[in-house]
């Protein structure tokens, strides 16, 4: 149950890596003069769609959210109306955590806003697919002892990876080498994608190598 | 009871414990600071014309010549041509190869071909030098010493901080007096070394190393044609291209080529259009490491190129085959010679002779007689600024002085008696130029000795002091815990020690015969007592504990801390520290927040699933999203505070904030009426706030002096600081008739604000007993009893009716608790009351210590005040929210608290509007209460400014304790509220047993006497290695990047600002300590006197 279980983590998580992989390359086909650094935001946007819409397609194709078996459209329709709204609580929250944190107020509202997006897109679209607009599921997952699963396992090494990689993200701005990608917010979002894929290889890897430690609550 | 006699000790042991461990960072700064920060005392005496520099006429040829000043000129016209980093070898000329070697082709060998032209078809007008340049090789630095003739040091003491404008005599100072046009261009850092000295002047921009062009290229657009026009005395160029090729590049890099080839066509353009009265120089102020870089004083740095042509023949015979060497600065008394200027009056150059050599009438004998008068005079000049120096200043060696006393009297009087009789012959001549330049290098050594050399030894001594000072911290911290600990041992040794190492030293001086020095004596004293412990801690280490638990930290602390230390490695961080510190405190506080998420205690248990959390003891739902609630407010106070900031100079795309400025200088009514209304509502404001604490922990109607005072003297603060703000900001706009009482007014009420601070603390140090009563009565049943008795009881019957009545009520109220919180223990009641004994009094201590600080800031500076208090107030309640409480000790403050709270004593100093460069020292503070200035005495300035400067280092640690004190506070608070609903039922109790419930009385931390005090050593210590590390940083950094580019701009006084944040938080820390144990032995006789009154 546990190796497969891995396995399938392992699967999907390369997925997620291609998925950004692909939103470096595929937009360079179609539109003239793309370049991560030069067009960072025109970047943030696709990588942030693809990385949601492999989110969402896992989702429904590996379906690992426990759903209940006889379940209406019109259920469905709600759940997915009120993820709609979590998410954009997540984005406003996280918006003016950069804020709080040191990220101009006014000037640059765009960049920190996309910012947020991608982000979210890497922390709280996961979190919606598995854990649903749960906040309770949420909180225990983030905290000692609360995952109940390799998937909530692997979404909290994820979570906390991408944003110890936007903290890192951060260091680089005030050096003095004068490279184009020591701006706001292209460093942070770099280290959000790093970390992002980093915690996507680390995750299975780790939960492979503790699987004797670990025992899960409900499995 | 506790035996009183042995705390007491015990906490005099503890401060004289902090006093050593302070003594030991003091001697590792200063010990460091003698090596690194060579200082020099700057003379603002001039030069002139009519004055001549020594007794006696002025020498031969001088007099009655037109435009003669001290000598004759030569030349009426220079062109100054600096390049910048002209390294010697950049000029020298490309040796024809000898065969059999390998041709070595260097992009920057043999570029200037002008200058091997000429001096090969003119050899008798041109002469290239390796000019010498003195560290530090900046070029600020240089430039000061090219016109001035000294040496400078980073700290010219005297010096004006404000601004960098040169205020001894100088060259450009010499010539804008004769009435000659200077005309500059080039880099703007003679901008601010001569501020309005030139009549014509085209300044670029020097700050973007990596722009090659710009200043270069606007120099050539103005050269040719300034030349031309022909209206200039002295054409100073300095050229900065081949210096910004050297740092983005290094000088292998064929641009370097490129950079060179170009000003070899600018100095042949020049040459071009040259006179005959007119003198040519070209001169490197510095040159450069193999990696391009400068400021220290290796030999790649310290040769630079020196070129001197004019179109009339300079020189006798031809020039040497080797070049010459001279100190750079013998151009300063050659310059002004040749122009016929007075030599600058702190000129310690030697001229060089050889251009003194009439060429006209080429007679051997003359010519050595024109050498030596210009050296005459030159020692002359030297030998009277040696005099006023010395008159002066402390710093020269006397024996030395003396040696050179003698020398210079005995070459004048041959010198004079060679005027006597002006056919004497030549080898007295010579012996006379001999002796002269004798002096004047024998000057010249020994300032260099005394001003100008990093001594690389006292660095690194006083680096590993601060380091092994940093270690002892961090051992003792942890030593103080464990069992057994006793600090008597622990202090007289090292004593004892440090004893044993001043006399070895001393004895050691002695018998070298070498001057005692203090600096040195207190660092061997200091390396003689830490050596003890280090031993003894390295022998007791080995084999007992893991060398992980030598890092105690919690592992995001220890990140921290690694980040916090080595970001003063790097220029740009120290920059931009004021961002990267609200960085590193907002990550902190997301951390303090996360970690409590993650072990469970923000949030209820019944949020979380898992059944095992529920059985914890977990908080309340209250309390978890008041923690949350707590991390947000103060990630805005943050956020607000940074507003107010100050940009660096470095960063010339930011904007400073423009509410750090004064009101006086805004110029709308209407917003400067709303400003004010929003300082004076920050004041009210933060008074309100501390009277609303008070009030929810004590009483504040006791009638005791304290709380009197805090009743009605902050206001009165309050409404002196208000109307001294109205009165400063409206002082333009008053009546004439008026202004005289406004005046009056702007004298007397800062420093009746500053009284009344001072008068406040003085009470609560003379009764912080009170403070005691004032909590002890904060129960609100106690109010009607305890309302009578004021003061202390005068009286036998007063003493009979009133003691008991209190000692009963507080049994009363122990008993009423003891039964309801039996699960607790009885020792939980009585840590509310003691809490709120001290840390009631600090914070009264620091409202009044804030508010004369706050009076010495801009008005606008009040909102951060309040910010200040409001977040430590956060922080202090976050942080106690993830402390568990200790019953009956060991207490410990954890890292965390301790690493916050000094970052945000950091975070502080900037968003009140410091930056640590001397130009942004806030220097008007000097003149709250002074308007008129202080005369002659200059520590009550330098005591306001440092106040101003280092107002929020002192608060923060003043307000140290509270780490420790406040989860005793928060605890009871909360155990209070719970108990509130049950108050009427304890009111009914009687209750007569005193006797047996005695030890009660005991509060938590004074139940334990000795864990108390070593928690607060401990406390002091932990804050003192968090400081103690950023020192260390700055201190490594300086002596490491001792080379860097921006050493003197940002590493040194960064290194000094840090060095003095230490010292003021170190002496408010010790303050703060000792307050805290007044408190406590204030309460202990207190209760002593309650208990032998009850048992009469």
């Amino acid at each position: 149950m546990k190796n497969a279980d891995i396995k399938r983590l392992l699967y999907t998580h390369l997925l997620c890596i291609f998925s950004i992989i692909l939103s470096i390359f595929i937009p360079s086909f179609f539109l003239e003069n793309f370049s991560i650094l030069e067009t960072h935001l025109m970047w943030l946007c696709i990588c942030s769609v693809f990385v949601t819409a492999v989110n969402l397609v896992l989702y429904l194709v590996v379906k690992r959210y426990p759903n209940p078996k006889n379940i209406s459209t019109v259920h469905t329709w709600g759940i997915s109306y009120v993820c709609k709204w979590f998410y954009f609580l997540c984005l406003f929250r996280l918006s003016c955590n950069f804020v709080l944190y040191g990220a101009p107020l006014i000037e640059l509202v765009l960049e920190t806003f996309l910012f947020a997006v991608i982000l979210s897109t890497f922390t709280t679209v996961p979190c919606l697919c598995l854990l649903g607009p749960n906040l309770k599921a949420w909180l225990r997952v983030f905290s000692r002892n609360g995952v109940t699963s390799v998937w909530e396992n692997s979404l909290q090494i994820t979570t906390i990876s991408s944003f110890l990689g936007t903290w890192l993200g951060a260091f680089p701005i005030p050096l003095d080498w004068e490279r184009p990608w020591q701006v706001w917010p292209i460093s942070c979002t770099l280290g959000a994608t790093f970390g992002y894929v980093a915690g996507l290889v680390i995750s299975p890897l780790w939960i492979y190598w503790n699987r004797k430690q670990l025992t899960y609550k409900n499995n | 009871l506790r035996p009183a006699a042995t705390t007491r000790m015990q906490k005099i042991s503890v401060l004289l414990f902090l006093v050593w461990v302070c003594f030991l960072f003091y001697a590792g700064i200063a010990l460091f600071t003698s090596g690194f920060l060579l200082t020099r005392l700057e003379l603002t005496n001039h030069s002139s014309c009519q004055e001549p520099p020594g007794p006696g006429p002025l020498p031969w040829r001088s007099q009655g010549e037109p435009g003669a000043c001290w000598m004759a000129s030569r030349f009426s016209r220079v062109v100054l041509v600096l390049i910048d980093a002209l390294r010697f070898d950049f000029a020298q000329p490309q040796r024809s190869h000898v065969p059999g070697e390998p041709s070595v082709s260097l992009p920057f060998l043999g570029k200037l071909g002008s200058l091997q032209r000429i001096l090969e078809t003119q050899p008798h007008h041109a002469r290239l030098y390796q000019s010498k340049a003195d560290p530090p090789t900046t070029t600020m630095q240089r430039l000061k010493a090219l016109t001035t003739g000294s040496l400078p040091t980073f700290i010219d003491a005297g010096s004006n901080f404000a601004s960098y404008a040169i205020v001894e005599d100088n060259l450009i100072k010499q010539l804008t007096s004769a009435g000659r046009r200077v005309v500059f261009m080039g880099d703007d850092t003679w901008k601010d070394l001569f501020p309005g000295a030139f009549s014509q002047a085209f300044f670029f921009s020097s700050f973007n190393v990596r722009d090659l062009h710009t200043v270069d290229n606007g120099i050539m657009e103005h050269l040719y044609p300034t030349m031309d026009s022909g209206e200039w005395d002295v054409l100073i160029a300095h050229f900065l291209g081949v210096d910004h090729c050297g740092h983005k590049h290094g000088p292998h890099h064929p641009e370097m080529a490129k950079k060179l080839s170009q000003m070899d066509q600018v100095i042949q353009g020049i040459v071009e259009r040259l006179e005959n009265d007119t003198l040519l120089v070209v001169i490197g102020d510095h040159g450069m490491t193999k990696s391009g870089d400068h400021g220290g004083d290796s030999e790649l740095e310290i040769s630079a190129a020196l070129f001197l042509y004019s179109p009339t023949a300079l020189f006798l015979r031809a020039p040497p085959e080797e070049p010459e060497v001279v100190p750079q600065i013998s151009l300063v008394p050659t310059l002004a010679l040749l122009l016929g200027l007075p030599i600058p009056f702190g000129n310690i150059g030697e001229v060089m002779a050889e251009l003194f050599s009439a060429v006209e009438d080429s007679q051997p004998h003359s010519s050595a007689l024109a050498q030596a008068t210009a050296l005459y005079l030159n020692a002359q000049q030297v030998f009277r600024f040696l005099h006023t120096y010395s008159a002066a200043a402390q710093d020269l060696q006397v024996e030395e002085f003396h040696r050179l006393n003698n020398l210079f009297s005995k070459a004048s009087a041959d010198y004079l008696r060679l005027l006597q009789s002006p056919q004497g012959a030549e080898a007295a001549l010579q012996t006379v130029i001999t002796e002269l330049q004798e002096f004047l290098r024998g000057v010249r050594a020994m300032c260099i000795e005394s001003w100008a050399r990093f001594s690389l030894v006292r660095m690194a001594g006083g680096a590993a002091l601060l380091a092994a000072a940093c270690f002892l911290c961090l051992l003792i911290a942890q030593w103080a815990t464990s069992p057994g600990f006793h600090l008597r041992p622990l202090l007289l040794i090292p004593v004892a020690w440090g004893l044993a190492g001043v006399v070895v030293c001393a004895g050691l001086l002695a018998t070298t015969e070498l001057k005692l020095d203090p600096v040195v004596l207190g660092a061997m004293a200091a390396m003689g007592s830490v050596l003890h412990i280090l031993w003894k801690a390295w022998a007791g280490w080995g084999s007992k504990r893991p060398l992980a638990a030598l890092l105690p930290f919690p592992r995001p602390v220890l990140l921290l801390l690694l980040i916090r230390f080595a970001a003063f490695f790097s220029d740009s961080f120290v920059v931009a520290e004021a961002r990267a510190i609200r960085f590193l405190l907002g990550s902190l506080i997301l951390l303090l927040v996360a970690q409590l998420h993650w072990e469970g205690k923000l949030l209820p248990p019944k949020l979380l699933t898992i059944p095992r959390f529920s059985a914890q003891t977990g908080p309340s739902r209250h309390k978890g999203t008041h923690a949350l609630g707590l991390g947000v407010g103060l990630l805005l106070c943050i956020r607000l505070a940074g507003l107010f900031h100050r940009c660096p100079e470095e960063t010339p795309a930011c904007h400073s904030s423009p509410w750090l400025s004064p009101l006086a200088s805004m110029v709308g009514g209407r917003a400067k009426n709303l400003w004010y209304g929003a300082c004076v509502g920050a004041l009210v404001a933060l008074l309100a706030a501390v009277r609303l604490w008070l009030r929810r922990y004590g009483n504040l109607k006791s009638p005791e002096p304290p709380v009197l005072f805090v009743r009605w003297g902050l206001p009165l603060m309050v409404l002196g600081t208000a109307a001294y703000w109205a009165l400063s900001s409206g002082a333009d706009e008053a009546p004439p008739r008026l202004r005289a009482l406004v005046t009056g007014a702007s004298v007397v009420l800062p420093r009746a604000v500053a009284g009344l601070a001072a008068s406040g603390l003085l009470l609560l140090l003379w009764r912080p007993v009170t403070v005691l009563a004032k909590a002890t009565m904060g129960a609100p049943r106690m109010r009607t009893v305890l309302t009578p008795f004021s003061g202390p009881p005068t009286s036998q019957a007063d003493l009979d009716y009133v003691v008991p009545q209190i000692y009963r009520h507080m049994q009363e109220e122990i008993r009423g608790r003891l039964e309801r919180t039996k699960s607790q223990g009885p020792l939980t009641v009585a840590a509310y009351q003691l809490g709120s004994v001290y840390s009631a009094a600090m914070v009264t201590a620091l409202t009044l210590l804030a508010f004369p600080l706050l009076l010495l800031h801009a008005e606008r500076i009040s909102l951060v005040f309040l910010l200040l208090f409001l977040q430590s107030f956060l922080l202090l309640h976050l942080l106690a929210a993830g402390i568990p409480i200790t019953t009956s000790g060991p207490f410990t403050v954890p890292w965390q608290a301790v690493s916050a709270w000094a970052l945000m004593a950091t975070q502080t100093f900037y968003s009140t509007g410091h930056q640590p460069v001397f130009p942004t020292i806030h220097w008007h503070a000097a003149f709250v209460g002074f308007p008129e200035g202080h005369g002659s005495s200059t520590w009550l300035p330098a005591l306001l400014v440092g106040a101003n400067t280092f107002a929020s280092h002192l608060l923060f640690a003043v307000g140290c304790p509270l780490l420790l004190l406040w989860p005793f506070l928060c605890e009871s608070q909360g155990s209070q509220k719970r108990r509130q609903p049950h108050g009427n039922e304890a009111e009914a109790r009687v209750g007569p047993e005193e006797e047996e419930e005695e030890p009660l009385m005991e509060m938590r931390l004074r139940d334990a006497p000795h864990h108390f005090n070593v928690a607060l050593l401990q406390l002091g210590l932990k804050y003192l290695f968090v400081l103690g590390i950023q020192i260390l940083a700055c201190a490594l950094a300086a002596s490491i990047l001792r080379r860097h580019l921006m050493v003197w701009k940002v590493f040194a006084p960064k290194f000094i600002f840090e060095a003095m944040g230490f010292i003021v938080s170190s002496v408010g820390l010790f303050l703060g300590l000792a307050l805290v144990m007044r408190v406590d032995g204030a309460v202990s006789s207190w209760f002593q006197q309650l208990v032998l009154a009850q048992q009469r």
